[in-house]
């Protein structure tokens, strides 16, 4: 009984995945398709960076994360060891 | 001067037509002077929704391209003195809609009604920004389900950057009406529950329309649900979102859901 609820119940709670699923890719399409602005930030800051330091533009990320009541501008720059040498 | 609320969601199908014609029968109701506008031209359904199909004699792109005055165009509901519907053309494109002649059909509206509301074409392009422009406020409506919550979410970053209010430099307000809701479903997790949907899109409640056949019933006799039956379950959320627009502070229920879950009822985060 217990070994047929437990194939029966499993495939029957879809929600939680549509939860997660959505969660994972509305923080990636608000990242990347968010506005023109994120873009231009991105792009100023990239340049500004490799200035000094030598990076890979890859490894820099400009979120915009929306809230009800503030916007969090989150910059995320990798740098790495060698970089500040090799500029 | 009236106030302007656009119906949007981005995807098709989720109800918006149904809700812009629900929430203005429901503020006519309460004796407000309410316009209804189609913005979806080429596909106009709000007539036919509305029960006023036959009636249509000059459209919007009519009035936009000066061939008739607003008060030609507009149609007074046969059952509500206060409500008129401004019916979209349907041999013309988007195309036909220009950004200063929506801005001026628009002011023009604001200053014989109270609410002006805009049925915006499902969507990202030029119908659906131009049902938005002037709003002062929106209605996101959105299925508990995956494909409308993403192009919900993706609307409101419009809603936050390609509007008049929102390039001055000022906030855009922003309600969900979750539509097509089924608390059953909901609470045995196979469906998105109302609190999932509120946290990823992360803008205020306006109501939960539930999953009913009286919405169905409704259109197929051309008539907003708040009026064919004003008691059933969907009318009754669609009266309590209304109240809501007009600032009234109501608490938020779940339709169908059972009594006795106080916290959740009073932990939700009312519009």
């Amino acid at each position: 009984m217990s070994i047929l609820r437990l194939f029966t119940r499993s495939p029957r709670r879809s929600a939680p995945a549509a939860r997660e699923r959505l969660q994972v890719l509305l923080a990636h399409e608000r990242a990347s398709t968010g506005s023109d602005l994120t873009a231009i930030l991105r792009e100023e800051i990239l340049a500004v960076i490799a200035k000094h330091v030598q990076l890979d533009a890859d490894r820099v990320t400009v979120k915009v994360d929306r809230d009800e009541n503030v916007s969090i501008l989150e910059i995320d720059v990798e740098i790495p060891l060698d970089a500040a040498r090799a500029a | 001067m009236g106030k302007v609320i656009v119906v949007t969601s981005g995807k098709g199908g989720v109800g918006k037509t149904t809700s812009t014609a629900a929430l203005g029968a429901a503020l006519a109701q309460r004796n407000e002077k309410v316009a209804v506008v189609d913005f979806d031209v080429g596909l106009r359904n709000l007539d036919l929704v509305m029960g006023a199909e036959r009636r249509v004699v000059y459209d919007l792109v009519n009035v936009i391209n000066g061939d008739a005055k607003l008060p030609q165009a507009l149609i007074r509901d046969k059952r509500l003195d206060t409500l008129f519907l401004l019916p979209a053309s349907q041999t013309r494109d988007k195309d036909a809609l220009t950004e200063e002649g929506v801005e001026r059909v628009i002011g023009e509206l604001k200053k014989y009604f109270d609410w002006v509301i805009c049925d915006s074409p499902a969507g990202i392009e030029k119908g659906a920004t131009l049902a938005m422009r002037h709003a002062d406020v929106a209605v996101v409506v959105t299925n508990p389900e995956v494909s409308s919550v993403r192009d919900s979410d993706r609307i409101i970053g419009m809603l936050d950057s390609k509007t008049l209010k929102a390039e001055n430099g000022e906030r855009m307000e922003k309600h969900l009406l979750l539509t097509r809701y089924d608390s059953v479903r909901a609470e045995r997790g196979d469906m998105l529950k109302v609190d999932d949907v509120l946290e990823i899109l992360s803008i205020p409640l306006l109501g939960i329309i539930p999953e009913s056949t009286d919405v169905l019933k409704a259109s197929n006799l051309g008539a907003p649900v708040t009026l064919s039956d004003a008691r059933s379950a969907p009318a009754q959320a669609y009266f309590e979102a209304a109240r809501r627009l007009a600032g009234e502070i109501v608490p938020v229920t779940v339709p169908g859901e059972k009594r006795g879950i106080f916290g959740k009822l009073f932990g939700r985060k009312a519009a």
